[in-house]
């Protein structure tokens, strides 16, 4: 869900080639550690979606639906606050998806990497998500890749599953969690995962001119749809910045700058976007 | 039951497009351009959804105490906090600004 893993999308597929036909022996246990390094840290978040998921209104049993079915945090937090907005549940289904439409492009790395048997790609696509894929674009051999993936997917699905209904029974336990303050919780997740992809100017216009859009439509608009209004803030400064270059590529992001250190997948990056680069 | 209907479609959206993703030959999608739509829609839509999160209510923009939790949880992301601590932090000041009267 960051920039590293947004990196790694540009960037790695040279990686995850190169170093697979490398096949630079990485001790097991070592991916296994790294694997269940991110999916714990990331894993425990989950206690944050179902405690925002129960205040908005949804029951336990949704909630834990939500975090089985969907397993992609951005898109449960989206459906979720757009939910308790009053959005319909076509309109706020659409911001979720359109959230969700860039695990596709994990998938397309991962498949090079991983090299899965056609009858596996319906069970592992579950799992193509952030944090898997930064932790198996990470890895030097294609052994230590599908090691990684799995770790990192078995144990985040689990845990992320496990401190959702945690986190939803909590809510439950809490009464009016905005009194807790919990209702700060969906848009301090969302800025989370923001911070690291404003890198270049590019990100950066497209996330101002976002805030504006979603800001200044909510009042004119139906619930839910101003946000999928302002998705329209890719294209426009794509366009803009087109015109301007002349179709000269621009870089997808400063070099390992600030991140690393916070949150969901910048740990597992484990330096995925610096090495791409 | 609207919820449901909003979880099944959510639910196949995106298993949907996990799934492509693995399907899908190589190439397809690998058109810089295209590339460059995906890497930027995220922005777009986490940027709108982190503002009209904390400036909503209903459709009327207000200025409430999530605004100063936002404000918490950016610090935190400025001093690289983990995570969970960023969550932390805009819940924490955003409980503390309401029960201050804020």
């Amino acid at each position: 869900m960051t920039h590293r893993t947004t990196c790694t999308d540009t960037g790695a597929g040279r990686t995850g080639t190169g170093a697979g036909q490398a096949g630079a022996g990485k001790p097991d246990a070592a991916v296994v550690r790294d694997a269940l390094g991110v999916g714990i840290a990331v894993g425990l978040s989950g206690f944050a979606f179902g405690v925002t998921s129960a205040g908005s209104g949804l029951t336990v049993t949704q909630t834990c639906a939500l975090s089985l079915l969907v397993f992609t945090g951005a898109s449960q937090f989206a459906l979720v606050g757009a939910l308790a907005a009053g959005s319909g549940p076509f309109t706020a289904a659409a911001g979720a998806f359109f959230l969700g439409v860039r695990n596709a492009f994990y998938g397309l790395r991962l498949s090079q990497l991983l090299a899965l048997s056609r009858a596996l790609r319906p069970l592992a696509a579950q799992w193509v998500i952030d944090e898997t894929t930064a932790v198996t674009l990470a890895q030097p051999s294609r052994r230590a890749a599908r090691i990684g993936f799995t770790v990192t997917g078995a144990c985040l699905y689990l845990l992320w599953n496990l401190t959702t209904l945690l986190g939803a029974l909590g809510a439950r336990a809490l009464g009016d969690t905005g009194a807790w303050g919990l209702d700060a919780a969906g848009p301090a997740v969302f800025l989370a995962l923001l911070a690291p992809m404003l890198k270049t100017a590019a990100e950066r216009a497209v996330a101002a001119l976002a805030v504006l859009l979603g800001l200044g439509l909510l009042p004119v608009l139906p619930a839910g749809v101003p946000v999928l209004a302002a998705a329209s803030a890719a294209p426009a400064v794509l366009f803009l910045a087109g015109r301007r270059t002349r179709g000269a590529p621009t870089p997808a992001g400063g070099a390992g700058t600030a991140d690393g250190t916070h949150g969901i997948p910048e740990t597992t990056g484990s330096g995925a976007g610096e090495d791409d680069r | 039951m609207n919820t449901w209907i909003a979880i099944g479609v959510t639910f196949v959206g995106c298993y949907a497009v996990k799934l492509a993703g693995l399907l899908v030959p190589a190439g397809v999608l690998e058109k810089p351009l295209v590339k460059r739509l995906a890497a930027l829609l995220p922005v777009a839509l986490l940027a709108a959804l982190t503002a009209q999160q904390t400036f909503a209510d209903g459709r009327h923009l207000v200025l409430d105490a999530r605004a100063a939790g936002l404000a918490a949880a950016a610090v935190a992301l400025l001093l690289r906090a983990p995570f969970l601590l960023v969550v932390a932090a805009a819940v924490v000041v955003t409980a503390g600004v309401r029960a201050l009267g804020g």
